[in-house]
């Protein structure tokens, strides 16, 4: 069976494809937009993060002889530790002055890590195998699914939900939200924002670096791998507007959609259809998607 | 006299100093490449500063328009035979143009934003590099020759050449500090000390950022087109969005909103990169994302805004 020319098993086979790179568009986007609301960062070492996160899953293989699902707890522990780090010497200083040189510094933390990894690893890529259990593919009837890909596309789903969950719908996320709106109020009344900031942004990281594990087994994992991402991601942000939680992870899946198709059907436009749609966007709902900018 | 213009006189001094030096750089023993380099990245400097430093906006995506040009001076002065002076004054104008498109979108657009659209949009249009025919992908376009400025003088020789490009820059920064003390320069500070504040005397404050984007784009531009004309080729790299980190960190580094600073920025940025390039490999982006976290952490004035802080703090004024 064909869909406009293209068999239906490839056509699929790309829709998937672009899903899984959605999930990654969403949690990362999704951890951005937290980071942002609360500490008002645009956090470029995001990309980096990831990166890091997807390098403990393969050194901790390599070297140890640790497992995927160690990885899997013990990459966002490693980045998230990395983030405490980072927020305590350098984030913190910059709360009162300007955006940019967030972004700038976040930039260049971002630029020493790769430099470091690029050092180390060289630049050629390192294949990180797909855990036993989820080797190998389900034939659905209509197209045969490899089951690493679904399960991404499942633990991503979770993860992005369960963040969700917390920021809407708990105690602490009730905090969280306060504090983006108003840190000096929420301090008053007897919360600890300093280890609250601090550990949302270690919480980003982690999410980071999460994505950077899920990642690993399905992409090479290289030392620029992060900030090839961070720009798209970047894209998809702008696109959806960081204010709403669910409006990331639906922007992000979306994007990851569009950008599978346009692989199957006019391959050389995949890599900027995303930043296409952005100008578009720009032009006829300049605050986003979700955005509920002044 | 006063203290005013004692030390504008002193600044004239130091202005005239300078241009000496620039001037006799080939004769004391200056390699005229390594100058030649490092003033088209000092004119890229220059007018990356115009809109950061003096309009408050961040474009992260400023080599999309210097690889454009780049891109354009090399293809035209190779393939279509064009003279250099007007492949440089077309690689200049489409950097301008591409600004302007750009520009309409991004000024939708506030504060950190801003810088993330423009980002992204150097990022589609390194994409577009990558694969259209003209610009030889991963290889790049070499081979670009230097050939006769307006049919009269060969660029041939370095020294020739490198006083050209002295002129050019010149040119530049004189460009830069009249825009800036025009009216027009003027109401670009009002914006970037306080945008709302601006609008309500009135201004249509998106037509000034939007000319501002474009005079930066289009002289950014020029910076590329004459880094094409002096080392021969153009590659994938103008356009990367690592030389729009670069950029930043010249300006940064320099002092923002001075007008030398960038220029400063810019020398040291190249030395330093030529100094470390086949010393320490892949250190030298470490040491590039160092020095871009030690400026945002501690050096946030820069070399010249640092000396003017000093220089007031002597004089007992308000710090």
């Amino acid at each position: 069976m064909d869909i406009f020319g293209i068999p239906l098993q490839a056509f699929l086979g790309q829709l998937m494809l672009g899903l899984v790179n959605g999930s990654f568009y969403a949690m990362l986007s999704l951890g951005l937009a937290v980071i942002f609301g609360l500490l008002g960062i645009v956090n470029f070492a995001h990309g980096a993060l990831y990166m890091i996160g997807a390098y403990v899953a393969w050194g901790s293989l390599e070297y140890f002889g640790l497992n995927y699902w160690f990885a899997l707890v013990l990459a966002p522990l490693v980045v998230g530790a990395v983030g405490v780090v980072i927020e305590r010497t350098l984030l913190r200083q910059l709360y009162r002055i300007d955006p940019i040189y967030g972004l700038l510094l976040t930039f260049g933390l971002a630029l020493i890590a790769e430099g470091i990894f690029r050092d180390h690893f060289g630049v050629s890529g390192q294949q990180y195998p797909v855990p036993e259990l989820l080797q190998g593919a389900t034939n659905l009837g209509f197209m045969v699914l490899p089951n690493y890909r679904a399960w991404v596309i499942f633990a991503s789903l979770a993860i992005c939900l369960s963040t969700w969950f917390i920021i809407e719908r708990t105690r602490l996320g009730a905090y969280l939200r306060a504090g983006t709106e108003n840190p000096a109020l929420v301090q008053a009344f007897g919360i600890n924002v300093p280890v609250m900031v601090m550990l949302t942004y270690a919480a980003g990281a982690g999410l980071a670096a999460l994505a950077g594990v899920l990642a690993a087994p399905v992409i090479q994992v290289t030392p620029l791998m992060g900030s090839n991402l961070i720009i798209v991601v970047f894209a998809v942000v702008v696109i959806g507007g960081m204010g709403s939680i669910l409006g990331s992870i639906l922007t992000g899946l979306a994007l990851g959609l569009i950008e599978g198709l346009t692989k199957v059907f006019y391959p050389e436009a995949s890599s900027i259809v995303v930043f296409v749609i952005m100008a578009i966007v720009l032009v006829i709902r300049p605050a986003g998607l979700f955005g509920k900018e002044a | 006299m006063s203290a005013e213009s004692a030390s504008a006189r002193r600044g004239h001094v130091a202005w005239g100093l300078i241009l000496a030096l620039l001037l006799a750089a080939p004769f004391i023993g200056l390699y005229p490449v390594f100058m030649m380099k490092a003033l088209c990245y000092a004119i890229f400097a220059c007018a990356f500063n115009l809109l950061l430093g003096y309009t408050g906006l961040l474009s992260f995506g400023h080599a999309a328009y210097l690889g454009l040009a780049a891109y354009v001076t090399g293809w035209l002065v190779r393939s279509a035979g064009w003279s250099p002076e007007l492949g440089v004054v077309a690689g200049t104008l489409l950097a301008g143009l591409l600004g302007l498109a750009v520009g309409l979108l991004a000024i939708r657009r506030q504060g950190i934003y801003f810088a993330m659209i423009t980002l992204a949009m150097a990022q589609m249009i390194y994409f577009v590099f990558l694969q259209a025919p003209f610009t030889g992908g991963e290889d790049g376009l070499q081979g670009v020759p230097r050939g006769t400025l307006f049919g009269l003088i060969p660029l041939a020789s370095d020294v020739t050449l490198y006083y050209v490009v002295l002129a050019v820059f010149v040119a530049v920064f004189l460009f830069v500090i009249r825009v800036v003390h025009s009216p027009y320069g003027q109401v670009l500070k009002a914006i970037r000390e306080n945008e709302p504040r601006a609008v309500s005397l009135g201004y249509d404050v998106d037509r000034y950022k939007l000319l501002a984007f474009v005079l930066s784009t289009a002289l950014a531009g020029l910076a590329g087109s004459m880094k094409t004309l002096v080392l021969g080729f153009a590659t994938l790299s103008d356009a990367h969005w690592s030389l729009s980190g670069e950029v930043v960190l010249m300006t940064l580094l320099g002092g923002m909103g001075t007008f030398a600073g960038p220029v400063l920025g810019a020398f040291t940025i190249i030395g330093l990169q030529n100094f470390l390039a086949d010393r320490v490999g892949s250190w030298v982006t470490v040491i590039i994302g160092a020095i871009f976290v030690f400026c945002v952490v501690a050096f946030r004035r820069g070399f010249v805004g640092e000396l003017l802080a000093w220089q007031q703090r002597r004089k007992g004024g308000p710090d």
